[in-house]
């Protein structure tokens, strides 16, 4: 079966990078799924967004990346995200904390994304909020 | 004599004891060097993958961004100085902050009057000693920094050029803010371990040969692909690519700051090991001479009490044969 070639990126680290037979992402358009042979596509991935990488082993590997673009191209999709968190490593109890310390500061710009992003890591690790 | 000699026995103790010290210290820097290196490394992933899809979006997009154009007659210009926080790294700080001084010059000769952004405690005390004003300092991660860091700081400069787009000769323009119309930042290049030298770059407007350059590597990589899959890439956009542009420029911009503090912070571990590496040196040939200088006048106070010594004992054998 083909696969995809992925590699998730923070700026400071790879976070991940193999082998996966799907990579589904919200862009700030829309949720969208690549399969190999997608076309080529550049995207920037919506704040708080979810990313899941379906690895060729079968395992879904769910992200929570933030300030984020996607791109896809024939060799593979490279996900490039400010920061990025694998739902494993994600303290729940923070992100919660973190969620409402953000929704008590009101309706700051600064406060709102906090929120989206304490949101994002919350999805991806399977509470939703 | 005896005063003196102990005077030289506490001088080669503390001689000894800072030598303790600087040798730790070249330790640290040694292995925050490895850190260093190591997280300039970890970082260029991202900087090749960000690299890679500007230059596909400057194929596709028109090039008129704020953050590509020239301005016309460009009045002030900011300059971003990384400097460490703390001394005892031998001619890094002096040496960045010369490099400084020459761009500074450079500017005003142009005619454009800089505003100066500070990394880094050292440098903040240089300006602030000679009374010279800073826009903002920023202190406090100059050895290890983060990406949360260079965005603080991205974020401030990006913001004060933009606020610089309307600005005319009579002050600030319709935002009622008075920007800046060019950013440099000046830090120090980790070339080796044994040279480091100090650059000035400007970040915006990103020079327009950086994007060709971006192409001409695109363009390479494209005639790789095209010979194995026959179609030549031509990418969508989610959404449009004067969007993705607008918001990845300002991403870009902060991951070269980024960069240059990485590079920065190797460098002052770097230069900071070089120093603490002579001066422990020193204070070993130091101690060594002293030890010397120490031991003579204890072998002179010796010889003396003999010679004073034999010389009562002379005088009394004499004083006992007159008897």
């Amino acid at each position: 079966m083909a696969t995809l070639q992925v590699e998730l990126v923070a700026v400071e680290r790879t976070i991940w990078s193999g082998e996966a037979t799907m990579v589904i992402a919200r862009t700030t358009e829309g949720e969208l799924g690549v399969l190999p042979g997608h076309a080529p596509l550049l995207g920037q991935l919506a704040e708080g967004g979810v990313v899941t990488i379906r690895t060729a082993e079968g395992d879904d590997l769910v992200v929570a990346a933030h300030g984020g673009f996607l791109s896809v191209t024939q060799q593979g999709v490279s996900i490039l995200a400010e920061t990025a968190e694998i739902s494993a490593e994600i303290d729940v109890d923070r992100a919660r904390e973190a969620l409402r310390r953000a929704e008590s500061e009101g309706d700051e710009p600064e406060a709102l994304a906090a929120a989206r992003r304490a949101q994002g890591r919350l999805r991806a690790a399977g509470q939703e909020s | 004599m005896a005063g003196n000699l102990r005077a030289l026995r506490r001088r080669i103790r503390s001689t000894k004891s800072t030598k303790k010290i600087f040798s730790a210290q070249e330790l640290i820097a040694g292995a925050r060097i490895v850190r260093a290196q190591a997280r300039v490394e970890a970082s260029k992933p991202y900087a090749r993958e960000i690299t890679r899809v500007l230059s596909a979006l400057a194929s596709s997009a028109s090039l008129d961004h704020p953050l590509l154009t020239e301005r016309e007659n460009p009045r002030r210009a900011a300059v971003l100085v990384i400097t460490s926080d703390r001394g005892f790294a031998g001619s890094y700080n002096v040496n960045v902050l010369r490099r400084t001084e020459e761009l500074l010059s450079l500017l005003r000769q142009e005619g454009k009057e800089p505003v100066l952004y500070v990394v880094g405690r050292k440098g903040e005390t240089y300006y602030r000693f000679r009374d010279r004003p800073m826009a903002d300092v920023f202190t406090g991660f100059s050895e290890q920094p983060g990406y949360a860091d260079a965005q603080r700081v991205g974020e401030e400069l990006i913001a004060v050029f933009t606020a610089g787009e309307d600005d005319d000769e009579s002050g600030p323009g319709a935002d009622g803010l008075l920007g800046v119309d060019e950013l440099h930042i000046v830090f120090t290049e980790f070339r080796s371990l044994l040279a480091q030298v100090p650059v000035a770059k400007r970040l915006a407007p990103l020079e327009v040969e950086e994007v060709e350059e971006f192409d001409y590597e695109r363009e390479d990589r494209e005639a790789g692909r095209t010979a194995d899959s026959g179609i030549p890439t031509s990418y969508e956009f989610e959404p449009s690519a004067e969007a993705l542009l607008d918001a990845l420029l300002p991403k870009y911009v902060t991951t070269r700051i980024y960069a240059a503090m990485l590079e920065a912070a190797a460098s002052e571990s770097a230069s900071r090991r070089r120093a603490m590496k002579s001066a422990s040196d020193n204070a070993e040939e130091l101690a060594k001479s002293l030890a010397r200088q120490a031991n003579q006048i204890r072998q002179a106070d010796i010889t003396q009490e003999i010679s004073e010594i034999v010389g009562g004992a002379d005088a009394l054998v004499s004083s006992n044969a007159d008897d």
